[in-house]
């Protein structure tokens, strides 16, 4: 049946085209539709769009929100990816480990990926909020600090959210580090500890360069997610105060659903997929070179 | 001594993790006075649930959400045990091509391209309906990928076995390579069960009336403008949604964390 024989090749595309027609269309499509009405203006009324050339980028370029919500973003990946790829190690290392209370230890960390981030969303804006959530109740009742609007301030605003996405995370990426340790024949430690390593030597020149391939794995969905998820923006703060929470995804909802500018909005959608695309490109690269150790 | 310590430490993060939790089922099951309150004597109560219940139409929204998820998942499974089998076991031109093609949606998701998908719903005239919410997610290439490395390990022989009694390849995929690959079926149902119960942005831009709306965007209509700041409703309807997936987790823990496990390694 491999030979490529007229049939094969007929029953091939046959089997293929359901899965391709939807792809091309929901997937494809709405890629090369965006690059073509970002050159566009925004169809207004009976006002057809009208090609305009570059016009929605430079509006882009000189658009202060755009950057802010860049670096927002930038800042936002840059809290939350390493945080989280270090707190899923560790969480693993634990959880793989002989260590009381096992079970309780993998179902606390692991729980929050199965809750819906907007209902997780809910329970952190009340754990914000100021006098009686939770976190004041702690500092300002217990210790005594004053009170602190931590949603509302532009200086911690985008820090709590940080902190809910990488609660989220942490715990599905130890999945995946709890799966490569698993992989790691005990045999490895045991020369190890024979030779008279500590436990952070041994983790140091054993464990973590073992893990390389399954970190870039994580590495990569982590990228994709920060760019990906915003789910607890609408929720909890709108991007708001003046933006300082705005991510580029939450940006785009903004301007195409709520000014209804989906010219503009397809310009800021280009940003976006160039990001992803550059995260595919920088996979492939280390791919091509195979993090391996053997 | 280090043990103790990481002992310790291990179990402070694990208490870290589920303090939000723990501190939303305080609030939902005990009365609106005891909400931000610690008082070991607070009588419980099941009061906030029926009021949030009866607050909003819920029970219409979980129907919805059941109707979303078992359509996504059913086609998504037809659809991509297809393309997994032409990719895994045919010769034909322009498949590697097609296979990159697939790929790119590993990449870019359907969650980013809001703005063109909602323009191509509205051109369908699909907007504000289950089948808009789910169409952009039909055609699954994590699903499509998963599969041809599972197929691509089933030994040829039980293929040609099949054929030489007259199968044709519907047949020899119904019943050769669908039921060996069970625990990747299984894998790949729950991570898209979990994955499109919990979606929200997407379904909160097409949909806008009741009659559509997935229980994330009920939720989020519900707890943004019909109550004040009644924090006990507000958590008590929360847990209530996202209840099932976290009672199916619970009873499951183990196939759950394995699916998640056997669904990441490529």
């Amino acid at each position: 049946m491999t030979r490529a024989s007229s049939r094969a090749q007929i029953h091939g595309w046959l089997l293929l085209l359901p899965a391709a027609v939807l792809l091309a269309l929901f997937t494809h499509y709405p890629v090369l539709a965006t690059l073509w009405h970002s050159f566009h203006s925004t169809p207004r009324g009976s006002r057809p769009a009208d090609w305009v050339g570059l016009e929605n980028y430079r509006a882009l370029v000189e658009d202060p929100v755009f950057w802010q919500v860049l670096g927002n973003n930038l800042w936002f990946a840059a809290g939350t990816i390493p945080a989280s790829i270090a707190l899923a190690m560790l969480m693993a290392i634990w959880v793989n480990g002989k260590i009381t209370g096992r079970g309780f230890l993998r179902l606390a960390y692991f729980v929050p990926t199965v809750l819906p981030m907007i209902a997780v969303a809910n329970i952190w804006l009340f754990f914000y909020t100021p006098t009686y959530g939770l976190l004041e109740q702690f500092t300002v009742g217990l210790l005594g600090l004053p009170s602190h609007n931590w949603l509302g301030t532009k200086s911690t605003v985008l820090s709590c959210l940080m902190v809910v996405t990488i609660w989220k995370e942490a715990g599905f990426f130890m999945i995946f580090y709890l799966a490569a340790l698993q992989a790691i024949p005990p045999s490895l430690g045991e020369a190890a500890a024979i030779e008279g390593a500590g436990r952070w030597y041994c983790f140091r020149r054993v464990t973590f360069p073992l893990l390389m391939p399954t970190t870039l794995f994580v590495l990569v969905n982590a990228v994709i997610n920060s760019f990906r998820l915003v789910d607890h923006i609408v929720v909890m703060t709108r991007g708001g105060p003046d933006n300082a929470s705005s991510l580029l995804l939450y940006y785009i909802y903004d301007v195409g659903f709520k000014f209804w500018d989906s010219a503009y909005a397809s310009a800021l959608t280009m940003v976006l997929l160039a990001i992803l695309a550059a995260a595919a490109i920088l996979q492939f690269a280390l791919l091509e070179r195979r993090i391996h150790y053997q | 001594m280090t043990r103790a310590l990481e002992t310790i430490g291990a179990w402070l993060l694990a208490i870290l993790w589920i303090l939000p939790l723990a501190y939303a089922f305080w609030t939902a099951f005990h009365p609106p006075e005891f909400a931000t309150r610690f008082d070991l004597s607070a009588p419980l109560t099941l009061q906030n649930f029926a009021n949030a219940w009866n607050a909003a139409p819920f029970a219409r929204y979980f129907v919805n959400t059941v109707l979303l998820v078992t359509l996504i998942l059913g086609a998504q499974l037809v659809l991509a045990t297809l393309a997994a089998y032409a990719f895994a076991r045919y010769e034909f031109y322009g498949r590697d091509v097609m296979f990159a093609l697939v790929l790119v949606q590993l990449m870019i998701m359907p969650d980013v391209l809001i703005v063109e998908n909602y323009r191509t719903m509205a051109a369908l005239n699909l907007t504000d309906t289950i089948a808009a919410i789910g169409l952009p997610y039909v055609a699954s290439a994590f699903g499509i990928f998963l599969l041809r490395q599972t197929f691509k390990t089933i030994p040829r022989e039980l293929d040609e076995a099949a054929r030489v009694e007259g199968a044709g390849p519907l047949r020899v995929l119904w019943e050769v390579y669908v039921p060996l690959s069970r625990p990747v079926y299984i894998a790949y149902a729950l991570v898209s069960v979990s994955y499109h119960w919990n979606n929200f942005l997407w379904p909160l831009i097409v949909t806008n009336t009741v009659g559509s709306r997935p229980l994330t965007v009920g939720l989020q209509v519900f707890s943004s403008s019909d109550q004040g700041i009644d924090w006990s409703i507000i958590t008590a309807a929360t847990l209530m949604t996202s209840g099932p997936l976290l009672v199916a987790f619970l009873l499951f823990q183990r196939q759950f964390v394995q699916s998640f496990m056997r669904a990441g390694i490529r």
